[in-house]
């Protein structure tokens, strides 16, 4: 992998901030996006934009070949069976919504389980207490080891027989955790129960094969992964999505529409509903043309490297804490920690002075701030366009930080 | 790296009221707000006591970072026996402070003045305006 020849793909790391060379470490909360992206969306909007699957003019027809051809783009990266298994939505939130909303609403009655973990972001927590409440089902969550992984011992006495959903995160964006879903997976098909997986953080990162999985649904964003906002995809099986109920209805969706009763297109378009995200999708197929040129294995292995840089240089800072798996062969690109008793948004204050961006906050697992005892965390997170000179600013900027709030604390 | 801008935002009576705030408690049977800011996580626990217009006393407890924590302590200071307008002009001036816009100084704003370069960080105005906003809603409960 040349880096610098990647980092020339994305003209945004190239400014300075707050008069220092930009260093981004916040790509767990959005990535930044290669120029053959851009291109992508620019080509569409000035070439052949139009609406999809209507009109018979020769636009809407290119518009149509390439947000289905983004589609056939998304089966092969995660090797689903069919196109008929790949949905478009806005983003992970939203396919774990219609997965609740649908196939939660026809499935889960009262008594019945969903187990999720201690570990899930918001986006995989609340629309399983909204389907708890309706259905009057009981949420119940796998507790975490010490360290932040799952045993899958926790996970065998979490699921029951009366578990119809099981929703866990393939790799977690706080912790780094890299989860045993195909394990998982197999203990709730055990127990009749069918596995949702949050990709969120996997996907942008390494190889996803959701057949070898046997994951009966799985959501991923696109903005996390080097495409554009607002473009995520919901992986079904198709036995699943075929029983499922559309969530959305209007135009696009439908099949035959009566004055009081309508009939829904095959898959995937009845979950369609609207005028599709036609850029997005096509941003999408572009982004992930530039991971495959790169290959999600050497994106991984790189990562891994970066993060065990990370852990390595910045445990050297006397009074920093980094949560999750100390192995860094076990987690994800990304490391969270505090430093000291500095409040993690005076700390992003002061790097981001230092021109480095990073997050700070609950990031969205409040659940699991609570578990781990803090009201909130600093992050940085990587991706393949990040440097070992990255985290050397990093560090020397905690280094400089530590300094800066010496005599308060 | 140039920290000049940072000494604007964390002047050293910022950092006096963070560590050793001033008025951290609670009063009992007294007016109670509890605000947080979802974004990220910063929460205060305030309590007043209102009487006859006045407030008495004014009590604040939470967690957050310097400068939320900071702005709450200063908030408590400067609210605490005045007459419960005053206590609502002192929150517009704040207000007219963090926006940038020109703001009434002919009162005495004490230690709250320091605070004035909060309004160079946009991302840090929320964590200074959440202890006025919360004393705000209890004055607005207690006339309730």
């Amino acid at each position: 992998m040349n880096i610098q020849e990647i980092r020339r793909q994305f003209p945004i790391l190239d400014q300075e901030v707050n008069g220092q060379p930009l260093v981004y470490l916040d790509s767990a909360a959005t990535s930044q996006k290669p120029l053959s992206v851009i291109r992508a969306l620019d080509e569409y909007y000035k070439g052949y934009n139009s609406n999809v699957h209507r009109g018979v003019h020769t636009l809407g027809t290119r518009a149509t070949d390439g947000y289905e051809g983004a589609r056939e783009k998304v089966r092969k990266f995660i090797n689903a069976a069919s196109n008929e298994e790949v949905i478009f939505m806005r983003g992970t939130t939203t396919a774990i919504n219609t997965v609740a909303q649908s196939y939660g609403a026809d499935n889960v009655k009262e008594g019945d389980e969903i187990v999720i973990t201690h570990m899930e972001h918001h986006s995989n927590i609340i629309p399983w207490q909204q389907l708890a409440k309706i259905t009057g089902a009981t949420l119940k969550y796998v507790p975490l080891q010490e360290d932040g992984t799952l045993s899958l011992d926790d996970v065998r006495e979490t699921i029951t027989d009366n578990t119809k959903i099981v929703s866990i995160m393939m790799v977690s964006n706080v912790l780094g955790t890299m989860n045993p879903i195909k394990e998982i997976t197999q203990i709730a098909h055990e127990h009749g129960a069918v596995m949702m997986v949050d990709g969120a953080q996997a996907a942008p990162h390494m190889k996803v094969d959701v057949q070898d999985l046997d994951c009966d649904f799985f959501a991923f964003s696109g903005h996390k992964m080097a495409g554009p906002t607002g473009i995520g995809v919901l992986y079904g099986k198709k036995k699943h999505l075929n029983a499922m109920e559309p969530v959305e209805f209007g135009g696009e969706m439908i099949d035959f529409v009566g004055l009081q009763d309508s009939t829904w297109k095959e898959l995937p378009w009845k979950f369609e509903g609207g005028t599709p995200i036609i850029a997005g999708a096509i941003g999408l197929g572009a982004a992930i043309d530039f991971l495959n040129e790169i290959g999600l294995d050497e994106i991984e292995k790189y990562e891994h490297h970066l993060a065990a840089y990370a852990m390595e240089k910045m445990s050297e800072i006397d009074g920093l804490t980094i949560y999750g798996p100390k192995d860094p062969g076990q987690r994800a690109g990304l490391v969270t920690f505090n430093l000291d008793d500095v409040h993690p948004h005076d700390l992003a204050t002061v790097l981001d002075a230092d021109g480095i961006a990073i997050r700070a906050g609950h990031h969205c697992a409040q659940p699991l701030m609570k578990w781990l005892d803090v009201s909130s965390t600093a992050r940085a997170s990587f991706y393949l366009y990040n440097t070992e000179e990255d985290i050397d600013r990093l560090v020397n900027g905690l280094v400089k930080t530590k300094e800066y709030f010496s005599d308060v604390f | 790296m140039s920290f000049n801008n940072l000494d604007q935002l964390y002047r050293q009576v910022i950092m006096d009221h963070y560590k050793n705030p001033r008025n951290k408690g609670e009063i009992e049977d007294s007016v109670t707000v509890d605000m947080n800011n979802p974004t990220c996580g910063d929460r205060i626990h305030l309590t007043l006591d209102v009487q006859d217009g006045i407030v008495k006393e004014a009590k604040f407890d939470g967690e957050g970072c310097s400068i939320s924590m900071a702005s709450a302590s200063m908030m408590t200071q400067v609210i605490k026996g005045k007459p419960i307008d005053e206590a609502l002009k002192y929150s517009q001036i704040f207000s007219d402070m963090m926006l940038g816009k020109e703001y009434d100084d002919s009162v005495d704003l004490g230690d709250i003045e320091a605070l004035q370069g909060v309004a160079k960080f946009p991302a840090r105005i929320k964590c200074a305006t959440l202890s006025w906003k919360a004393m705000e809603k209890g004055i607005d409960q207690q006339s309730e």
